[in-house]
């Protein structure tokens, strides 16, 4: 297996984008990757989205994004696992340029949500649980993450305070970060006085609803080298796994088992350890997820999560930063789009463009993103080198 | 110079609260209160519709007016609940306040814009001598689908206005309309209720035109926020008009007197120009106002008025505004409310 690395980044506006269709908002970032990869050709390409028959009405984006981007007739791949879509084609990536198949791979997201209302978007969002055995009863994923939430409170202690401060702390990180969609600081108070949406959790503890694109061009690290790039960003681990895709299957629902098996994957082929990881992106799709997913990866005791947010283990400057780009909370969530965008902001830490929001002397780092309760999760470690 | 020779409101007495119905579907009233600054609507008696609401402030206005109903030469109603979808609201507005037969007679439709597109038309043709004075209504009992957000505010009154050469109170100094093809909110042909785009209704919407009709009346007339004693908007909830006011250049207190939608809702084609009866309510000589509607689909008109001395001897002729949403009123519950509005009907 080759080793891979990843050699340019681009990431547009996210927010409520009336005026762009999904091919626009695609392409734009996928301009912006290859530009900064400063290469002439695609060999291949994985684009990750959830929905976009749902969200724009429009399947086979595959052919049609390649079309658009003037990459015709390379191959072209859409890859879908719910929320973790765009996790899954940065792992069909590597997979691709380690193997030797291509050398020049482009791996992207995408997502355009708000041309349906919010009834159509809940919807939409559904469809990544179990439809006969949740969604027919009712259960929205707010719902399913609220039952998520009570579990940990109840069998750990977590508190809704505790849960308040991941939405806090990924609001601080995103205000200093100019790409996110609400780049602005809120309180414990403003999350606790916010509009309830499935109880314990409010609006301010969701992520939200995004149209945006995220892309990035992997290639090996030997020609990474050739082109002179620096720093060499390396995968230097790849885990993907899945569990039960319902939430009352599962022995423990606050356990993301996918998450915590994905993760072991990755520290196997990393060699790497918790310890090892000096900031992570994680699928914070509501502010108990961060919490039960820092836990799965190893970063606190199970049941530890709620009180390593209060004890500011997991902040810009804590033991273990986690979202150091906002989050999904703060940066926006184009489903699709958030496994690449995870990438993106280890890539900006490496090379020292995080702004204000920098992590010093980060050297490994880690991204964790996950589908519907963590029916699939894909985790991935990144060396600078 | 041409503009207003008579105005005149008409809100039912009738009201709900934001509370009672968050109760009913479980809604967090308290972020409806402060998230959209409503506290309660007006609804309207079984008896009462788009029709009645125009006559009853089109009388308001001729008493203002003191003229001779049948020197009215226009009868134009706008609304987006004209009773009957073939047979205008206007022949029996017309009819009613003894305007006919000779008087052309439309109605308008235009979201909650029919009011001012009425008004616009009218001062228009009177401006051209079409006739000597035309009567302009914004009436709607508006329509919100069960558990929708736009339950909270859909709501139930009328604003009329003539307008004339003579007697003139209230000069139209500019007129201005700004307007493009957005789908952000509709009803088709044989639904009930509206449906719309959520958070598409703002930005791209209600902003982007009324931000258009504004900056476009305002540089036409090398004018300045300041010139303005008052300033109203179309108000669907109480935070729009606020916010798209300091996007604009204005204070609170400019936007203040004609900002009724906290207590009464989103009387939709008379929103705005109910504001602008509670603004010529309290309006002293010499004083400008600048009002600009929004309606779905979608447009604004703005228009600048000059008030003269002559609003000392019309204003008290008729009851005032803020008397009708102050005044004697009755509150009634949630199934009340469904039954009067026809939500629900007997077996």
């Amino acid at each position: 297996m080759r080793e891979v690395a990843i050699i340019g980044v681009g990431m547009n506006e996210w927010g409520e984008l009336w005026e762009k269709p999904l091919r626009e908002i695609f392409v734009e970032a996928a301009l912006l990757a290859i530009d900064d990869a400063g290469v002439k050709r695609i060999d291949s390409m994985y684009v990750g989205s959830m929905s976009s028959g749902l969200f724009v009405g429009q399947e086979h984006i595959a052919s049609l994004l390649a079309d658009y981007l003037g990459m015709t007739p390379i191959p072209s791949a859409r890859v879908e696992s719910a929320c973790a879509s765009g996790g899954l084609a940065l792992r069909q990536g590597f997979i691709d340029v380690a193997s030797g198949m291509s050398e020049i791979v482009l791996v992207g997201g995408v997502e355009k949500m708000t041309d349906v209302g919010g009834g159509e978007a809940t919807f939409a969002l559904g469809t990544a649980a179990d439809q006969e055995y949740e969604c027919y009863h009712g259960v929205t994923f707010p719902g399913l993450y609220a039952l998520i939430a009570k579990a940990h409170m109840h069998q750990y202690g977590t508190t809704r305070e505790q849960m308040a401060m991941v939405a806090v702390k990924n609001h601080r990180n995103g205000s200093k970060n100019p790409a996110a969609q609400y780049p602005f600081e809120i309180t414990v108070d403003d999350v606790l006085k916010s509009t309830l949406v499935a109880d314990p959790l409010r609006l301010l503890d969701c992520s939200p609803i995004t149209d945006g694109a995220a892309a990035a061009v992997l290639c090996p690290v030997e020609l990474a080298k050739k082109l002179k790039k620096d720093p060499i960003v390396k995968i230097i681990g790849s885990g993907h796994a899945t569990d039960f895709t319902a939430l009352h299957s599962k022995e423990d629902i606050t356990w993301p088992a996918a998450t915590a098996k994905a993760a072991e994957r990755a520290y196997k082929m990393s060699e790497k350890k918790p310890g090892d990881i000096d900031f992570v992106e994680v699928h914070d799709c509501f502010t108990i997820a961060e919490i039960c997913v820092t836990e799965a990866l190893g970063l606190f005791e199970k049941g530890q999560g709620g009180k390593a947010v209060e004890k500011g283990l997991t902040s810009l400057e804590g033991k273990i930063p986690v979202n150091t780009s906002g989050g999904l909370k703060s940066k926006g969530h184009p489903v699709g789009a958030t496994g690449i965008a995870q990438v993106i902001e280890v890539v900006k830490q490496f090379r020292e463009e995080a702004g204000e929001r920098q992590v010093k002397d980060a050297k490994i780092g880690m991204t964790q993103n996950m589908g519907g309760t963590g029916g699939s999760c894909l985790v991935h470690i990144f060396e600078k080198e | 110079m041409t503009g207003i020779v008579g105005y005149g409101a008409y809100i039912p007495r009738y009201r709900i609260k934001v509370e009672e119905i968050a109760k009913v579907w479980g809604a967090d009233a308290p972020a409806y209160k402060k998230g959209l600054m409503l506290e309660e609507k007006s609804v309207p008696f079984p008896d009462q519709d788009t029709i009645t609401l125009s006559v009853e402030a089109s009388k308001n206005a001729l008493q203002r007016a003191d003229i001779d109903p049948r020197e009215i030469g226009a009868v134009y109603v706008g609304s987006e609940s004209h009773p009957y979808a073939v047979k205008p609201s206007g022949t029996i507005v017309a009819e009613a306040v003894g305007a006919n037969p000779d008087c052309h007679c439309a109605d308008f439709e235009f979201a909650c814009k029919a009011g001012t597109e009425a008004m616009y038309v009218c001062y228009g043709l009177v401006k051209a001598g079409e006739f000597k004075y035309g009567l302009a209504v914004g009436a709607d009992t508006s329509q919100g689908a069960p558990g929708d957000a736009l339950e909270y505010s859909a709501s139930a009154g009328a604003a009329a206005f003539i307008f004339g050469k003579e007697k003139v109170f209230a000069e139209v100094e500019a007129t201005y309309s700004y307007m493009s093809d957005t789908p952000d909110f509709w009803r088709r042909e044989y639904q009930y209720y509206p449906q719309h785009g959520g958070r598409f209704t703002g930005e791209q919407a209600y902003f982007k035109h009324i931000l258009g009709a504004a900056r476009g009346i305002i540089e036409k007339t090398n004018a300045q926020p300041e010139d303005f004693n008052h300033v109203i908007f179309h108000q669907p909830n109480g935070k729009f008009p606020l916010k798209v006011g300091k996007m604009l250049g204005f204070s609170r207190e400019q936007i203040e007197a004609g900002l009724l939608v906290p207590k009464i809702g989103n009387t939709y084609s008379g929103s705005s120009p109910l504001g602008l009866t509670a603004v010529l309510d309290i309006a002293k000589s010499g004083e400008r106002i600048l009002i600009v509607s929004f309606g779905s689909g979608a447009g604004s008109d703005a228009f600048i008025f000059r008030v003269t001395e002559r609003i000392n001897e019309v204003r008290d002729k008729a009851p005032k505004t803020r008397e009708m949403i102050d005044g004697k009123k009755f509150y009634v519950d949630y199934g009340t409310y469904a039954k009067f509005r026809g939500k629900i009907l007997k077996g």
